[in-house]
């Protein structure tokens, strides 16, 4: 069984964002980048069912800019076989739409004839939560998102998933998507011989028109603001001094 | 204009509260119709029909639509999608599954976490954890949306829409449920309480994440918690405020031993009235809290809720 990991290249998580002056985007020159972190659990995921001998070969993809090559050094540091990355801005601050990304993988996939992809369920730049759902779309095959537990089995996988009420079991046929949540596993660190090797595995590079795909996108940003932000409030001595404020402000 | 709204139906019953503060946003896009799905449907479809602003109400009952599973839920909107300008649905973990895979049947892009209405194509969403809103304009020819339902207030019950029978689409049998794991509780729903407490790394276990839930109940509050506390087990996951989980904006948002990452923050910032507990007076948590208390959380909280 192949299995596909699609990576995204975002602002690392620890760095605080900053608003662009000129209201056009988020400042991302010089600034550190990384993988999605629910792109490396989905990496982990895969790269552990190779382990288990359930899977025989993990294939990293990244779509995005040039740059994007280091975050799939990442995941094949980390364990995946080979990598292809698709070149489709050179703006770093350009970001390929989800359906555009998902066009995109899906080309990959009927050339790649993986069993099954395993996505982050969100990158935490554009938070829109939908790129694993529309490559199930596009491709006519199952779903299954949000996962926090996977068991493959055979022709199926039986997937738990985190919903707003807890937690629901499904049993999907595949080939399918999986999205994956934050309590699916802890992904590892890559040590430095690991980093090494990594830098001579395969690592295709190709364009979205490889595939037929125009990422224009459908969506015209019109501008990027800063939150309103919180007054300033105070500091209270004692547990009797916090019901005193909160009973002026009448919430008790 | 007109609005085709996926109604959140668990079980056969109306979330009132999501689906009517999706109905406040849609109705500023046109005549909303809302449509209620599910193996029983019904009793949602004639509550849905009390939700004011609602004009009419179509209701699909089939065995394939139970449970909310994406594949034949999608399929069915996407069978009703030519009759509409906007698809809309309220930010649950339900229709964030399905609305997507609506917006790629389509061919169009889908557009995340709606926190406003500009017009009819343009609207406003938070990216980056909410450090940045953005305003996008849709080009396409459906606009399929999910709405962050935080940012909306209800719509009112006392309207009386008509209920209209349709038929599902053929179930494409690619999935089927196994079990729900549902914690059953007394307490007001997360999303929609008028006040929520909720614990962090700080707890420190979840035998004392007890003491959150004793001031919760005394506040009559939803309880909710850090991904920290979640990820070490304190707490299950569908009490997780931030970025990934649940979005909130209670009256009071009472933050014990949370230290205020901005993927916590992400999920809470809106709040009318923010208290933070915290033993650091360096947490991030202070800086977006009206009231902070510099205090140990094992002191404080059980004295709060003695005299509360």
């Amino acid at each position: 069984m192949k299995v596909i990991v699609p990576v995204k290249r975002v602002i690392d998580y620890n760095v605080k964002v900053r608003v662009k002056a000129d209201g056009t985007g988020v400042d991302l020159a010089n600034v550190k980048m990384s993988m999605n972190p629910f792109d490396e659990i989905a990496v982990e995921e895969a790269i552990r069912l190779r382990e288990a001998g359930k899977v025989e070969e993990v294939v990293a993809v990244s779509i995005g800019v040039k740059q994007a090559q280091e975050t799939l050094r990442t995941a094949l540091a980390m364990g995946a076989d080979r990598a292809i990355l698709v070149v489709a801005a050179d703006d770093v601050h350009t970001d390929i739409e989800p359906l555009a990304v998902a066009k995109i993988l899906a080309g990959i996939v009927k050339e790649e004839n993986p069993d099954l992809v395993i996505c982050g369920k969100q990158a935490i730049d554009n938070d829109m939560n939908a790129t694993g759902q529309m490559l199930s779309a596009l491709l006519g095959w199952s779903q299954a998102t949000f996962a926090s537990e996977v068991n493959l089995d055979g022709d199926s996988a039986v997937v738990t998933r985190e919903v707003d009420g807890g937690l629901q079991t499904i049993k999907v046929k595949t080939p399918t998507i999986i999205s994956v949540d934050l309590r699916l596993n802890e992904p590892r660190y890559a040590s430095l011989p690991n980093i090494m090797k990594a830098k001579k595995k395969p690592l295709d590079e190709k364009t979205p028109a490889d595939y037929g795909v125009d990422v224009t996108p459908r969506l015209t940003v019109v501008s990027t603001s800063e939150p309103a932000t919180r007054q300033a409030g105070i500091i209270v001595g004692s547990v009797d001094e916090l019901i005193e404020k909160l009973k002026e402000a009448g919430a008790v | 204009m007109a609005v085709l709204l996926l109604a959140e139906v668990t079980d056969g019953a109306l979330a009132v509260d999501a689906t009517a503060k999706a109905v406040t946003a849609a109705a500023a896009l046109g005549d909303v119709t809302v449509l209620c799905a599910g193996a029983s449907a019904k009793a949602a479809a004639d509550e849905a029909a009390k939700i004011n602003g609602v004009a009419k109400v179509l209701c699909a009952e089939d065995a394939a639509l139970s449970h909310r599973l994406a594949e034949p839920t999608a399929a069915l909107i996407v069978s009703l999608a030519g009759d509409y300008s906007h698809i809309v649905a309220p930010g649950t973990t339900d229709a964030k599954n399905i609305i997507p895979r609506v917006a790629a049947l389509l061919d169009v892009m889908v557009i995340s976490e709606v926190t406003g209405v500009v017009d009819a194509d343009t609207f406003e969403r938070p990216i980056y954890a909410g450090n940045a809103i953005q305003t996008v304009k849709s080009g396409d020819a459906t606009k399929v949306l999910t709405i962050r339902t935080a940012g909306f207030d209800a719509a009112g019950m006392g309207g009386s829409a008509s209920v209209e029978t349709i038929g599902a689409t053929a179930d494409p049998a690619m999935s089927e449920w196994v079990e729900d794991k549902v914690a059953e509780s007394d307490r007001p729903e997360l999303t929609s309480a008028g006040v929520v407490v909720s614990g962090g790394r700080g707890v420190g276990s979840e035998e004392d994440f007890a003491l959150i839930e004793k001031l919760a109940d005394k506040l009559g509050a939803a309880v909710g918690a850090s991904r920290a506390a979640v990820d070490s087990g304190y707490a299950p996951n569908d009490w997780q405020v931030g970025q990934t989980g649940k979005v909130v904006a209670p009256d009071l948002y009472v933050a014990v031993g949370i230290s205020g990452a901005i993927q916590h923050l992400a999920g809470m910032k809106d709040s009318k009235i923010i208290v933070a507990i915290n033993k650091d007076e360096e947490a991030p948590i202070f800086q977006v809290a009206d009231f902070g208390l510099v205090a140990d959380l094992f002191e404080a909280v059980p004295e709060l809720t003695e005299k509360l």
